[in-house]
């Protein structure tokens, strides 16, 4: 059904405050060093530019308005690309996360019930599993979720993987190697800026605050 | 400052094809050791096994050399050594362990002075010692009846030691426990905890590969360009079969 043509990385506002969040510039440039070797991914810097932190669903507002904006208007444009995109065909632009984030639907308080319904209804979810979470389950216990299910794609990950980003800055801060489980270019540039060195980057547990953000 | 043993980790198996939880045992073993206050590892070793030992979906040798040469290019202390899989037939790991042991000790400097530059110091007169490094499957694989020579196993856990890594499912300590031989050499024996628990296997890989579904970011851009290039793993067979394991289990 569908043709993915493009891959959107946002590293979130500094505003939202969350602990050990090193300055965005230097997430936005691990980020852009992680994709070098992508084809189809980049990252876009605008929400973490923005003068204060903003709702996921107006972040996605905005890549989709650019995303129609940028459409070309000429029609035998696919010419060379295996399958065929309707001329006319209208690109959706979906939220990409982990099972813990669908989670966090649930957490009062922490999500607009209006922009969980936007999020669901107008854009559409695609949710990676990840090791400890059922997200059936977090579909079936919330209303919204079930009226929307068709627009929640749901991925196993076969490879079931621990990996987090807070794995990574503990290990860094204790002199571990995390060779091999970021791109090199990431870790040279940790290395060169220092960063994640002290011992508080993994004493915190990370706050969730107003909406739940993956690492 | 007290001195540190030096150790060179030696990884055998099929490497078939070699990934990042492959390359990943390296680094946390060899934290550990270091952490141990007791080591300073000073080299590892990938060996990727001969052909004769005919496992199912291997591919030539000189395939999985080339791949692990390729995934190991970023790295300044582990190195492939085809010698292994140059044999003219298969030959068991104690042999593998005895060859390089041999190689290690020839290769030491004989003038002394020379440690300076390292942070810590490794006495001058030091044997190094070539340990095996394993994942807990393959430390489970030593009950197998008729698998292992006795004799071998006791070698290998008395005269090198093992450092193993813990995996999804398999808990090593039982394994120790169950066996005299290795409870009797389990001061030679390091238990490592992997904290990133990873399913990542080499079987995963190539059946993901015959599926047409992207491997990238499990395993070096280079090591799937290589296999791009030269069309390996694309074969449905590829996953229908199971390792079948003879003589010694080894690992992916």
């Amino acid at each position: 059904m569908y043709q993915v043509i493009g891959g959107i990385i946002s590293p979130v506002n500094d505003g939202y405050r969350k602990q050990d969040l090193v300055a965005a510039h230097h997430r936005v440039a691990m980020a852009r060093l992680a994709l070098q070797t992508s084809d189809w991914v980049q990252v876009d810097p605008w929400e973490s530019e923005q003068v204060q932190w903003m709702e996921t669903v107006k972040v996605l507002r905005h890549h989709h308005s650019e995303l129609l904006r940028s459409l070309p208007q000429t029609e035998g444009q696919d010419h060379g690309r295996a399958c065929s995109v309707a001329p006319t065909a209208v690109p959706e632009l979906k939220l990409l996360c982990g099972a813990d984030v669908l989670k966090t639907f649930q957490t009062p308080n922490l999500w607009k019930d209006a922009h969980i319904q936007e999020i669901v209804e107008k854009f559409g979810v695609v949710c990676v599993s990840r090791t400890g979470h059922n997200p059936k389950e977090y579909i079936s216990g919330s209303p919204i979720l079930r009226r929307y299910q068709h627009n929640i794609h749901l991925v196993r990950e076969p490879v079931q993987n621990e990996l987090s980003s807070t794995y990574i800055r503990r290990a860094l801060s204790q002199g571990h190697s995390v060779k091999y489980l970021l791109p090199d270019a990431v870790i040279s540039y940790i290395k060169d800026h220092n960063l994640y060195t002290r011992d508080s980057s993994w004493k915190g547990s990370s706050t969730q605050r107003n909406e739940g953000k993956t690492d």
